[in-house]
């Protein structure tokens, strides 16, 4: 590691400050450190100061209800967000996705905002958080500024996050009418290994959408407009032109764990079987519209 | 700059005051400041678990904490369990199950196990498996690992 200077504010306001008054490319935040520290110790990166945001009297870690939405803190770790019961009842293909990561250790430690914010293109989140129309707050002195994580996420190891801004939390609207959703994912082996591709369908009344990641350079959503994927009547051919329409917009490279061919084959059988299994729970009425009592 | 920082941790009970640099991790402290060689280091990027400590009631990587970081925490390391010499049941489990083969990631294992049982006291294989899926052990005794864990579940006071 190259030496830095660590400073652990007190308040959002002493944050702004540090963060201000170092020049853009020296600052880095840390909340988890399960991306920043591998940086650190490889030598990819090397800030001049690290800034802590898990001491901020304003910015606590906890996850609430406001406004119709599920408020995530930045400095909730990934173990807290999957133990919640409000998230575990509405926002289920979040709580798998998030249960992939990594392991106990690192969950115990990374964030979900960490995740984001790291943006790889194979972050696992990020296809539960598209699916549910998740939003990031970015908070400057200025105030808030709130952004889709689909536009937010810009490509790999890049985001729209501004010089002196601090991601404070992410926000998941609370699902206003029955879907059922899916998260799938690819992997070599089970524990510790990054995913080979990762998806979410969402099947709701008369439309279904999935969310692709690790095939494009970042996450993306496609929807089903011709609503064949969405009736549970349509034959086995029909949803597989559907499905494989939706799967062709992909655009995978062919890297250490998977070539692309075998990503974009694997993209329609998983999508296949994940498609399924929301069509079933949509249909089973798995998931409430009213919080607290799915699940 | 090459700053050091004072840093108060509660390692095992104790307190213990710290001057580290920034650069140090809570698992080279522990390691080289402290004199705890029971956490290993192995591949210092969160993917083997051979470091794992408590923060709390916890498991997390020692590699993946910055020692500055960890002002305040409580930690509990493989020192920390068993009392006055003897083992703890996990440990003592760890020997009757033959788990313990060269040794080098046993005592990220127990700490791990012990997290687990802390949260779950009566694990299934499948719950044990998932507790440990952050820990590798290259001499390949992961049935008897789980064996261990299990048995430690069974008997008396995880
Ligand atoms: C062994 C191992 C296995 C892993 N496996 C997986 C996996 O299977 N799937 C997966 O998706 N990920 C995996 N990861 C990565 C995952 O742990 C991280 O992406 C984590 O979620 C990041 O959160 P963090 O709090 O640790 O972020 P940090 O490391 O603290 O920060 C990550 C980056 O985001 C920035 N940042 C963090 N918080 C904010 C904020 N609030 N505002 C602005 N910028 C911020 C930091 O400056 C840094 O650049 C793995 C990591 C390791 C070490
Ligand atoms: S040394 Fe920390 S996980 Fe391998
Ligand atoms: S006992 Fe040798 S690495 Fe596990």
């Amino acid at each position: 590691m190259r030496p830095f200077a660590y400073a652990r504010p007190g308040s959002l306001a002493e944050a702004f400050d540090l963060l201000e008054d170092a020049e853009p490319g020296d600052v880095r935040m840390i909340v988890g450190g399960t991306d920043l520290i591998v940086g650190l110790q490889s030598g990819k990166i090397a800030p001049r100061l690290v800034v802590d945001l898990k001491h901020l009297a304003d910015l606590p870690a906890g996850i609430a209800e406001i406004d119709g939405a599920i408020s995530i803190a930045a400095p909730t770790s990934l173990t807290d967000i999957i133990a919640d019961e409000r998230v575990r009842a509405s926002f289920p293909a979040l709580v798998d996705a998030a249960s992939t990561v990594g392991s106990v250790q690192i969950r115990n430690r990374a964030s979900l905002t960490g995740n984001i914010c790291n943006a790889s293109p194979a972050f696992d989140t990020a296809t539960a958080l598209l699916i549910h129309d998740a939003v990031v707050v970015l908070t400057s002195r200025a105030g808030n500024r709130r952004v889709p994580v689909a536009d937010f996420v810009l490509g790999p190891r890049s985001t729209d996050l501004r010089h002196g801004e601090i991601a404070t939390a992410v926000e998941l609207p609370l699902p206003t009418a029955p879907m059922g959703t899916k998260f799938a994912r690819l992997t070599r082996r089970r524990g510790v290994d990054l995913a080979t591709l990762s998806l979410c369908c969402a099947v709701g009344a008369g439309r279904a959408r999935f969310a692709f990641g690790a095939v494009a350079p970042r996450p993306f959503v496609v929807t089903d407009e011709s609503g064949v994927l969405a009736d549970p009547e349509a034959g086995a051919h029909d949803r597989d032109r559907a499905l494989l329409e939706l799967t062709a917009q992909a655009r995978p490279i062919s890297d250490l764990r998977a070539g692309r061919d075998y990503r974009q084959a694997m993209l329609l059988v998983l999508s296949r079987r994940a498609h399924e299994a929301a069509l079933a729970s949509f249909h089973d009425g798995a998931l409430n519209a009213t919080p607290l009592n799915g699940g | 700059m090459s700053d050091t920082s004072p840093v108060q941790v509660t390692v095992n009970g104790a307190a213990r005051s710290l001057d580290v640099s920034t650069t140090e991790t809570l698992l080279d402290a522990l390691r080289w400041d402290l004199d705890l060689t029971g956490s290993k280091e192995c591949c210092a990027e969160g993917e083997c678990g051979a470091c794992t400590v408590l923060v709390g009631d916890r498991a997390v990587n020692a590699c993946l904490v910055l020692a500055v970081e960890a002002d305040g925490l409580d930690i509990t390391t493989i020192e920390g369990l068993g009392a006055g010499g003897d083992l703890s049941p996990l440990q003592d489990a760890f020997l009757q199950t033959g788990a313990i083969q060269c040794g080098f990631c046993i005592p990220g294992m127990v700490m791990a196990a012990q997290a687990l049982l802390n949260e779950n006291p009566s694990p299934t294989p499948a719950d044990v498996r998932e507790g440990l899926a952050g820990n590798l052990c290259r001499c390949a005794g992961y049935q008897r690992i789980v064996d261990a864990v299990l048995l430690a579940a069974e008997g008396p006071a995880a």
